[in-house]
């Protein structure tokens, strides 16, 4: 038997089956116990847009793909290592994603000329050569499981159910781990199930773990040691972006001391976020599904008239048709949270994959000058600060924020670390004015703007003596009443792009995450490329290139001091997953000089690929002397 | 103890727009003085509106006021009355703002039953944007963007509510106070969506379109005012309505003339939707057009059950910090 460290700290699992194979559960359960080992992880769910394609098929394919590792791990990882595929449409559509000699756990009940026709397998890949750089391992696991869930009475179909189950447990042998958190989550989760349920799947569990650790195969089944990664001390959990995203909403509300009244309508990648803040009214958090984008929009900018923070969501198909919404309440001057879960577009696209496109649409994609804060979250833990951020943003300057994350951030989980919630200031509204009777002085009162955010007083509705009317026609700026004042539209369209320069006197200095404040060459970033930017530019440092990160939260008043710190670079590097949307902008506000890296397969970017194209732009001269 | 609150109280410093004997003034007025015969707060008093003619309203009223997007307007007094539901919430929109481009919020926000009132100003003509046909425009409306004639059919805002699943619907006329006030008052204290569609006399583009059963001299021949518990009578008590078993509609007959006897008249009943299915489809040529409050057959409310629904009444029970705590966690030391 064989026990391998992986060389180089981390290994790269993927689990591929039918979409109704339960892929995703084994492989959260996976990486909730790699959780528990101390290792660090990056998960990805790759799921085919289908709810139940027909089975056996290619586009049914449904996978999940977890790194994991002794340091620090930043990407679900390029090249999987390891592939446990229960079909040959799973093998068939993950091959090509394979590092050379990785290791196959094939399921050969599964390897069945009908099977090979329903994917469009002329021949059976194991004897066409195809898997000869491979390591593969055949093992009958639709039967093996049916022999170990025999003794409990379930139907054949249900019991062939039981082979996630199976798979899992023989991973866990393979990676040495504990089966007793995974039994006991099982037992919460078939709880309300018929018992067989409960006792199937875990018979399945054990008899693959058994079969790995005691069949004769196992001297082709590998051990591998992937010990614990340094991480600060504290507590730590599984989070996925979406359900960080929520808390952090909802945290966002306990800071303001408001309710969050959450409208949205089911979009993908989006909608997770609807189904965790639906679960968190005891955090003062109310969810609306609405008829459709608009009215989720125009409801939640109703809410915040009436005093609640109204936070919105969707994805780029939505979000435009939300978009003449946004525009007024920037005019009305009340503050919204919109998030945009960005998905493969344009037009409908690819909605179960990934893309950052909607960078334009956040900044520019309304109707006349309407200028508005736009942040981006980095990954899933991240999500948390960044809609606190983005709703602080929204009150202080009381305008709409759109806060980015996409559908690989929205899915992709990692072990958090749990923030303490002392460390958030609270977030104040420009306090209302006294009630005022007379309507000139009430009007001036309303409309009165601080004078550093620019943000005027939150007056919702029902406040005693402070009755006013607001709408989307240009308004006097001192009185609020409609105005078709030459004079006064110019002031307004002036106030409304200053007050979002404004936001810049409240963020923080752009800092660099790795490297030197200067130098050949800085690799910038925003949203989710964060992690595989940081790997890349990681490993080349540690073989002495002078590289730097920079990774961008603020898109929409950059940062004050983003030029100068970027002029004090040679070459300016810029993976981003669209066409070059954020080095335009770049481009436009700083004049920069920009070198694109652009992606747009549906796919993050891996961190090889990012490699490349820093050793390809950073001389060698620029490396750092080892003596230094 | 202040003094009583008049109709000047509920009206604004902003001078009133609209084209020189155009229907909303009286509306507006009917409004004014209505609020200030029930005594309402202006401070908890909300008008919300979309786009077009009526939808100026609320610059109009002394309240808080939301003018907001064409055909939005329901869908920011749901979300209002969801964060505040004290909120006296009124929703002023036409036939082009209500029907056409937000005919699917109308639609949604009366089946929810929100606890709010709807005021749909139906002049069957598109005012603001200068007299294109609307989509209840009579079919060969002239207009510029028809000028051989519409030829679509028109949606009626009554059946159109009681499909969607209104618990309250009213009809009212612009001009008419003294029957228009009742039912206002009406929709107010109903705790629901209650949806009041008004005939408005757009002077400019579809000048007295209504005339047929609005001008003084038809009037009382051709509207018939409804009342619960009432026969169906109108023109004097000299006409009614009779059920027709064979048809399951309704004919109009002349009594004691005709030979139908009182008896024989269908009686109100606004809590049946067939009944008022009926009313709201009533054939124009020979018979009357049904007034006041046509269906009233109250059902939660919307606003109270999503706070029911959500638990906790929105306040604010746990912790974020105890929530991060849910699920596995485990805790990490660096030695």
């Amino acid at each position: 038997m064989s026990k391998i460290a992986p060389e180089n700290q981390s290994i790269v699992v993927r689990f591929a089956g039918d979409s109704g194979d339960g892929v995703q559960l084994l492989g959260s359960q996976f990486a909730e116990s790699t959780a528990l080992a101390g290792s660090d992880f990056s998960t990805f769910p790759d799921f085919p847009a289908e709810i139940r394609a027909p089975i056996g098929t290619t586009f049914g394919v449904s996978a999940f793909q977890i790194n994991l590792g002794a340091r620090r791990i930043s990407t679900a990882g390029d090249a999987p290592d390891v592939l446990v595929a229960l079909n040959p449409a799973a093998l068939k559509v993950n091959l090509p994603l394979l590092q050379k000699g990785a290791l196959i756990l094939l399921n050969t009940d599964a390897f069945t000329d009908r099977n090979f026709a329903k994917a469009n397998i002329a021949a059976d890949p194991r004897k066409t050569g195809e898997l000869d750089d491979f390591q593969v391992v055949e093992i009958a696991m639709s039967t093996q499981t049916l022999e170990a869930v025999k003794p409990h009475g379930l139907s054949k179909s249900d019991a062939e159910q039981c082979k996630n189950f199976w798979a899992l447990g023989a991973v866990l042998w393979m990676f040495g781990r504990d089966r007793k958190p995974i039994e006991d989550w099982a037992t919460k989760k078939f709880a309300k199930k018929a018992p067989t349920a409960l006792t199937g799947n875990l018979a399945a569990l054990n008899a693959g773990h058994a079969f790995a650790e005691t069949a004769e195969l196992s001297a082709e089944i590998p051990q591998f040691v992937v010990g614990e990664a340094p991480m600060a001390t504290g507590d730590y959990r599984s989070i996925t972006g979406a359900e960080a995203l929520s808390l952090g909403l909802a945290a966002a509300g306990e800071l303001a001391d408001r309710e969050v009244i959450f409208c949205s309508y089911p979009i993908t990648p989006a909608s997770p976020i609807l189904h965790h803040l639906t679960r968190m009214s005891d955090l003062g958090v109310a969810t609306f599904q609405a008829e459709d984008e608009i009215a989720a929009c125009c409801a939640a900018i109703g809410a915040s008239f009436g005093g609640a923070i109204g936070v919105t969501s969707s994805s780029g198909p939505g979000i435009a048709l939300k978009t003449e919404a946004i525009g007024l309440a920037m005019s009305a001057e009340l503050p919204l949270v919109i998030v945009n879960s960005q998905r493969g577009g344009p037009s409908t696209g690819l909605p179960t994959k990934t893309e950052q496109s909607d960078l334009y649409q956040a900044i520019y994609g309304r109707n006349a000058d309407a200028p508005l804060p736009v942040i981006a979250t980095a990954g899933p833990g991240d999500c948390f600060d960044a809609a606190i951020e983005a709703t602080r943003i929204a009150i202080r300057h009381m305008t709409p924020v759109f806060l980015l994350t996409d559908g690989y951030i929205a899915n992709a989980a990692g072990p958090w670390a749990l923030p303490d919630m002392k460390d958030f200031e609270p977030i104040l509204s420009n306090t209302p004015p006294a009630a005022q009777n007379d309507a000139t002085e009430r009007k001036r009162a309303i409309w009165n703007r601080d004078p550093s955010s620019l943000g005027r007083p939150w007056v919702a509705a029902g406040m005693k003596g402070l009755n006013h009317r607001v709408g989307g026609l240009e308004k006097d700026m001192e009185t609020g009443d409609i105005s078709y004042e030459a004079d006064n539209h110019q002031a307004m369209s002036d106030l409304r792009a200053r007050k979002v320069e404004a936001v810049a006197d409240f963020i923080p200095d752009q800092d660099v995450v790795q490297g030197n404040t200067k130098g050949p060459l800085a690799v910038v970033g925003w949203g989710s490329t964060h992690g595989a930017i940081w790997r890349a530019v990681h490993d080349v440092r540690e073989q002495g290139y002078d590289v730097a990160q920079i990774h961008l939260r603020y898109l929409s008043p950059l940062p004050k001091n983003l030029g100068r710190l970027l002029g004090c670079y040679d070459k300016i590097l810029l993976p981003e997953m669209n066409m070059g949307q954020c080095a335009t902008l770049l481009r436009d506000k700083l004049g920069l000089d920009i070198i694109q890296l652009n992606k747009v397969s549906g796919q993050p970017f891996k961190i090889t690929e990012i490699l490349d194209a820093i050793t390809a732009n950073c001389p060698a001269k620029a490396k750092i002397k080892a003596a230094e | 103890m202040n003094a009583p609150l008049t109709a000047k109280d509920f009206a604004t410093d902003q001078e009133v727009r609209w084209c020189p004997g155009c229907g909303d003034y009286a509306i507006l007025k009917c409004v004014q003085k209505m609020l200030a015969d029930v005594q309402a707060d202006p401070d908890q008093t909300v008008f919300v509106s979309g786009i077009g003619c009526s939808s100026r309203f609320p610059y109009y009223m002394n309240a808080y006021g939301f003018h907001t997007i064409h055909g939005r307007a329901p869908t920011f007094a749901t979300g209002l009355k969801l964060a505040n539901p004290d909120l006296d919430v009124w929703v002023v929109t036409g036939d082009g703002d209500g029907l056409s481009i937000g005919g699917n919020h109308l639609l949604h926000v009366l089946r929810r039953n929100v606890n709010l009132q709807v005021l749909l100003f139906n002049n069957e003509i598109y005012g603001l944007t200068k007299g294109q046909y609307s989509p209840t425009s009579r079919p060969g409306t002239r207009s510029p963007s028809s000028p051989g004639g519409s030829i679509d059919a028109p949606v009626s805002a009554g059946a159109f509510a009681l499909g969607a699943g209104a618990r309250f619907i009213a009809r009212g006329v612009d001009t008419d106070a003294k029957n228009l006030s009742p039912v206002l008052k009406a929709a107010r204290e109903f705790k629901g969506a209650s949806f009041v569609e008004i005939f408005q006399n757009c002077i400019v583009y579809n000048k007295d379109v209504f005339d047929d059963f609005v001008n003084k001299k038809q009037a009382k021949e051709m509207q018939l005012h409804v009342e619960h518990g009432k026969p169906l009578l109108f023109a004097n008590g000299t006409k009614g309505l009779k059920l027709n078993p064979q048809t399951l509609s309704v004919d109009a007959v002349e009594i004691a003339g005709g030979g139908a006897s009182e008896t024989d008249i269908l009686v109100h009943d606004e809590t049946n939707p067939a009944i008022a299915q009926m009313l709201m489809t009533l054939p124009k040529e020979g018979f009357p057009m049904p007034m006041g409050v046509i269906y009233r057959n109250p059902a939660p409310a919307f606003d109270e059950s999503f706070w029911t629904a959500h638990g906790n009444k929105g306040k604010r029970t746990g912790k974020v910090a105890d929530a991060l705590r849910k699920g596995s966690v485990w805790r990490k030391e660096t030695a």
